[in-house]
């Protein structure tokens, strides 16, 4: 995934409103409208949202009839898991270390 | 329910902004403590070099000892010591670019609990306040992390799960 792509992909999760549609259309795909609901907002404002996504590839959007049907796309994001998911394996190895150094407190 | 991956004794809960992990060790929690707050002890595990010790809300640099990371200085601001349960401290935590200044930069907050437990400590690790790194940062980061390791591809249920 070139960078830039990454860079949008944060952008988009790095706000609970998206994370939260991110996570109902997880489960099926919504209209605007129906992912629009359960929140205090316009359908202009959450339709802002779901562009967001849709320009980090996360959401794809269909159109039958008249109606925009939005679609969950999952790859960018496992691409945005893995960056913590790398350094998290830095906490690993530090804590291995500890773990180590307690056992042994002589060696240094 | 957050993402939980779990090892033999420890454990990993995550989301985008945050990291924790959970270890128990087999040593007294004094013992643990040391390690935690005794800067010398501290830089041992950590592979940092401090100059300086631990005091609350007072900031300390140290210098990497890696290899290759050795020229990298690092600024550890203390946060909290309340002894032998809790410590905590705020730093960069990809600032391994030498070209950039990171001090303008929101620094992620790492806190440290101990609890005694049969046998030993155990002992709470959490990092928070990734999202506020700037996005183009973590890119950086991503990348330079992950030209050295295959992480593994996660299930997209558990990741969104653990977001909320």
């Amino acid at each position: 995934m070139p960078s830039q792509q990454l860079d949008l992909v944060f952008r988009a999760l790095g706000d609970p409103t998206r994370r939260a549609l991110l996570r109902r259309l997880s489960k099926r795909e919504h209209t605007v409208g129906e992912l629009a609901e359960p929140f205090e907002m316009s359908l202009a404002a959450v339709s802002k949202h779901v562009k967001t996504l849709e320009e980090a590839g996360l959401v794809r959007r269909t159109v039958r009839g008249r109606t925009h049907f939005c679609q969950l796309d999952p790859r960018p994001l496992e691409k945005a898991d893995e960056w913590l998911r790398s350094y998290e394996r830095l906490w690993d190895k530090r804590l291995e270390a500890l773990e180590a150094l307690l056992r042994h407190p002589d060696k240094e | 329910m957050p993402a939980t991956t779990s090892a033999a004794n420890t454990s990993t809960t995550s989301s985008t902004d945050r990291i924790e992990k959970q270890i128990r060790l087999s040593s007294p929690q004094s013992r643990v403590w040391r390690a935690l707050t005794d800067a010398r002890e501290f830089g041992k595990w950590f592979g940092v070099e401090f100059h300086g010790a631990f005091a609350p809300k007072t900031s300390v640099n140290g210098r990497l000892t890696a290899k290759g990371y050795d020229h990298l200085n690092f600024e550890f601001a203390i946060d909290k010591i309340e002894p032998e349960r809790f410590f905590s401290f705020r730093w960069h935590p990809f600032a391994i670019d030498p070209s950039v200044d990171y001090s303008s930069e929101p620094m992620t907050l790492v806190t440290f609990t101990l609890e005694p437990v049969d046998g030993g400590t155990l002992l709470k690790v959490v990092e928070t306040g990734f999202d506020k790194i700037p996005a183009s940062r973590r890119v950086k980061a991503f990348e330079m992390n992950a030209s050295g390791w295959d992480a593994p591809t996660k299930n997209i249920q558990k990741y969104l799960a653990a977001n909320a």
